[in-house]
């Protein structure tokens, strides 16, 4: 398991409280449903897209192959210096 | 309730309205707009209703007060729009109006008409006086004599003669003279040459000259001159080119040819005096009579200009007042007529929760006709299916209108626009993911949704203006999703943000750099361990010999995901229909085997897919290493067709986890039973159900068995209904109606979720037309050095932003638009939505005048 805990807590927690927390705090009123229906169906879409991208990147298979200018770039910008030898 | 997510439960009802009364009634009630009238005299035809004198007079109004805008609109006076909406007049004040519009035409066609007499005697003296000046030069150009003669008149315009004569060509010089210069060298002859002067437009002149010519065998001779000013043809006011002429022939014959030929071509002639006293004498009274006539046409016009701007400041105000009264007489003519004549009996769709806003108009009526009997509203029992009504403020507004472009749904059917709020705007965002064209989008939508006051005022004929303001909201949310979705892709403009630090790092050594061309980072050891905490890595981006085979991977899971997750909503959405319509059968056999069709075959393959993203890893030892990894759609058609899976490689398994072989075996299994029930299960239950009920309720006819079976197959095939036909559909119709539903379902759901892949395959041509275009066009320009760079760049950046608003953001979003919107039309709707309603059309003033000005200005 590659997960790091901090950001998976911090974006459950996040998407949690505009899903869960802000429909509980809605005020009443003629579109109190429907206010709760967007921001529990943005908080599910945005959170469950996010934990995709974070997913899919957990457990690499393939490693990223770059161009020799682009390590280059890397090491100098990215202060990824490359070692000597 | 009041809510979206169902319409409005109505109410058919009674509406009983003193005589008197009825007039004011229906006027607070079009303010109101709340309720949808019923035609009860549809076999009356238009012509024989009751109040079809009073819609003919305020035809008529409308047709002056039309006459009256024309004139405005063609002197250019602006019209006063306050946008405010006076109350329908009373019927008594009708006259006042029409007394009010009749003057107000009557004027304005007198003064018209004055006005063109003016400018045809205007045009007349123009063009005498245009006459007049010419022909001074044609006679005068025959002053210098050849000739001397004593009869002084008839050889000064011989002499003239000759003189054109000279200046035409050789033809007819010859012949003009060979006979007529013989004769007039004999002296003592004269020769009376007459002539005509006339003004004719300037294009007929040609065939008007060719015509003298042959008519007359060469005989006559013609001058001509054009009038350079354009004269203004009084009957239309366009502005016409016209030339003077002058006719010289000699003899009556000639004459009254010549006259006939003139009035065949519209010529206009006019009396020329010969001699010159006279002519000079005749332009002067010209002149004076032009400049008189100057002086009154200039009166005709400033009254003309103020009648009209006096016309201009109420025209609007008019126009909602008398086209609110044809309204009301419109819905009048709907209306039953009591036995005793004193009431009006109209019936009425209404919603449930505005009766009492419509008895206190009505009351509001009542008292304002100074009627003593009120109103009466009755509810009505019916069978038949109340129209839709789905109460949408200017946010929702715009999503309910998608919704019901597709279909108007079934009376208190679930209503998807509440979930397509953010559904729609969300898998637009996937496919449109860029934090830069997303902003575009976003502030767009939100400039319009800021002005939105100032630009819904100025209303234009710009139907993609429209249809953009419309849709504000919709592409405001569009935008911010975009941007949302652009972020985790780490997309703007095609380049990556590195907030967090990317979480791979290098540890090549320099000649290993130096020797190879492209190298690969190894995930054993170049990788942080936990990914990039927000988005994608933005190591990904530059990657560009593997970014594409990543994405891809990735890509395509999300858009299976989020495809198989977006259907289930939709079959859950179904659940709600069935229990709302207490549709026990569907929901046994059609809700619960559709649900676990879906769940066992296409649930089952996203939780593979998170299985894999969770245990296999390049990290990890066999036979959970990255040359392990099972493809997942290779698993998935091996496990619906019963295959063996290939070996795999060696110290690999076969299987993801203990038990899966069985577990698919058994998914397959159930999955595949499914179907059964759903084909069978229903048209079954329902026959049975006939049977009983016709056996045991034989002898009490009707009644209950309607009850039973309209209950039954309610929400069935036919949405909501319920009632007495209900009954009549035949058992062979039920058993079709449910194999096509069936068939529909188990191949759909297969081809759906594949259809799902469009969001991968627009998310991925967009990411690579932005980059395709930076790298062909805005890096051309950044690589340029010097001050001559700048201005390439500069040129260069304008081309890249025409490029990327016009190509990127408008047609690619257009694109993933319509995508977007077919997959919330068949592949989400598809599973719960029947959309067989009518929508509820209430009688509403607001609507009838906003209508009105538009077909209006369609005109």
């Amino acid at each position: 398991m590659g997960a790091a805990f901090f950001p998976v807590l911090f974006f459950t927690a996040v998407w949690g409280a505009v899903g869960i927390g802000m429909p509980i705090m809605t005020p009443k009123g003629p579109h109190q449903n429907l206010i709760r229906c967007v921001l529990m169906l943005t908080a599910a879409c945005c959170w469950l897209f996010w934990l995709c991208c974070y997913m899919a990147q957990m457990n690499p298979l393939i490693g990223p192959k770059l161009k020799r200018d682009v390590v280059a770039i890397i090491g100098r910008e990215w202060h990824n210096e490359i070692v000597a030898g | 309730m009041g809510s979206l997510f169902r319409s409005e439960e109505m109410a058919l009802c009674q509406l009983f309205l003193q005589s008197e009364a009825a007039y004011a009634c229906v006027s607070e009630l079009g303010e109101l707009g709340l309720v949808q009238f019923r035609d009860l005299n549809p076999d009356v035809n238009a012509f024989q209703r009751k109040f079809v004198n009073e819609v003919r007079r305020c035809d008529e109004m409308e047709r002056k007060l039309r006459y009256l805008e024309k004139e405005i609109k063609k002197d250019g006076i602006p019209m006063l729009d306050t946008g405010e909406s006076p109350e329908a007049p009373q019927p008594r004040e009708m006259i006042d109006l029409e007394a009010t519009f009749e003057k107000l035409e009557n004027e304005l066609r007198e003064v018209n008409q004055n006005a063109e007499a003016l400018k045809r005697n205007f045009l007349e003296l123009t063009e005498l006086k245009h006459i007049l000046r010419k022909t001074q030069v044609f006679f005068d150009e025959s002053v210098p004599t050849v000739y001397k003669s004593s009869s002084a008149y008839s050889s000064a315009k011989y002499r003239r003669y000759l003189q054109m004569a000279d200046n035409q060509n050789e033809d007819e010089q010859a012949q003009l003279l060979g006979e007529e210069g013989a004769r007039a060298s004999q002296p003592g002859q004269n020769l009376k040459l007459g002539f005509v002067a006339g003004v004719i437009l300037r294009e007929r002149l040609p065939a008007f000259e060719r015509m003298l010519w042959r008519a007359c065998r060469g005989n006559v001779f013609l001058r001509q001159a054009m009038i350079e000013t354009p004269l203004e043809d009084p009957t239309n006011g366009d502005q016409v080119h016209k030339s003077v002429f002058i006719i010289f022939f000699q003899g009556d014959q000639l004459k009254t040819r010549v006259k006939k030929i003139c009035e065949g071509f519209r010529a206009t002639l006019y009396p020329c005096p010969e001699a010159p006293a006279d002519r000079r004498e005749m332009a002067m009274g010209v002149m004076t009579r032009i400049e008189d006539l100057n002086t009154v046409l200039g009166q005709t016009q400033d009254h003309r200009h103020r009648v009209l701007v006096a016309a201009a400041k109420n025209l609007k105000n008019w126009f909602v007042k008398v086209r609110k009264i044809k309204a009301i007489y419109h819905t009048l003519n709907l209306f039953n007529l009591d036995v005793t004549q004193k009431c009006l009996i109209a019936e009425c769709w209404v919603p449930l929760l505005d009766i009492e806003t419509i008895q206190l108009a009505l009351r509001r009526g009542t008292e304002r006709s100074g009627s003593s009997v009120p109103p009466i509203l009755n509810r009505m029992q019916t069978f038949e299916n109340p129209p839709t009504y789905n109460r949408t403020n200017k946010f929702t507004k715009a999503f309910q209108a998608l919704i019901d472009a597709y279909g108007v749904a079934s009376y208190r059917e679930m209503n998807p626009a509440p979930y397509t709020i953010i559904t729609f705007p969300f898998l637009f965002a996937v496919m449109f993911g860029d934090l830069g064209h997303g902003a575009i989008m976003a502030l767009f939508g939100l400039w319009m949704i800021r002005k939105e006051k100032g630009l819904a005022a100025q209303k234009t004929d710009n139907e993609i203006w429209n249809i953009f303001f419309g849709g504000r909201y919709i592409i405001f949310l569009m935008g911010v999703f975009s941007m949302y979705t652009g972020l985790i892709y780490n997309d703007i403009f095609s380049k990556s943000l590195n907030i967090f630090g990317s979480h791979w790092h290098m540890s090549y050594n320099k000649s290993t750099v130096l020797e190879n061309k492209y190298l690969q980072l190894n995930p054993k050891g170049d990788y942080e361990g936990d990914p990039y905490p927000f988005g994608m890595d933005p190591i990904w981006q530059v990657a560009g010999a593997n970014k594409i085979i990543f994405h891809n991977a990735y890509k395509m899971k999300i858009s299976i995901i989020f495809g198989v997750i977006h259907m289930i909503f939709g079959v859950v959405m179904s659940w709600h229909n069935h229990t709302y319509f207490r549709n026990r059968i569907s929901m046994l056999y059609e809700f619960i085997p559709q649900l676990v069709f879906l769940l066992l075959l296409f649930f089952y393959m996203v939780l593979l897919m998170f299985i894999k993203w969770i245990k296999f890893a390049a990290t990890n030892a066999k036979p959970y290493s990255e040359a392990c990894a099972p493809s997942i759609l290779i698993t998935f058609i091996d496990m619906v067709l019963f295959n063996t899976p290939k070996a795999p490689p060696q110290d690999c398994e076969t299987y993801m986890f203990f038990g899966q072989h069985f577990i698919q075996v058994l998914f397959v299994l159930v999955a595949v039973g499914c179907i059964p029930v759903m084909l069978l299960a229903k048209p079954l239950l329902i026959m049975q159900a006939r049977k009983q009920a016709n056996e045991e309720v034989q002898p009490i006819a009707g009644a209950t068995s309607d009850a039973e079976t309209g209950g039954v197959s309610n929400g069935g095939s036919h949405g909501g209904g319920g009632g007495p036909h209900e009954e009549e559909e035949e058992l062979s119709e039920i058993f079709i109606h449910q194999s096509i539903h069936t068939i529909e379902y188990v191949l759909g759901s297969v081809s759906h979720t594949a259809s799902y892949l469009r969001l991968w395959a627009l998310s991925l041509a967009h990411a690579q037309l932005a980059e395709v275009l930076w790298t062909m066009v805005l890096s051309i320009g950044l690589k340029q050095e010097g001050w001559l760079g700048g201005i390439i760049l500069t040129c260069v950046f304008a081309f890249w932003a025409i490029l990327t608003v016009g190509i990127l953001v408008l047609m690619e979003g257009l694109s993933a638009f319509l995508h977007t919107l077919r997959l919330h039309w068949v592949e989400f709707q598809s599973k719960f939505y029947k959309g067989q309603g009518y929508a509820f059309q209430p009688f509403s003033f607001d609507a009838i005048i906003e209508n009105g000005a538009a077909s209006a200005e369609a005109e």
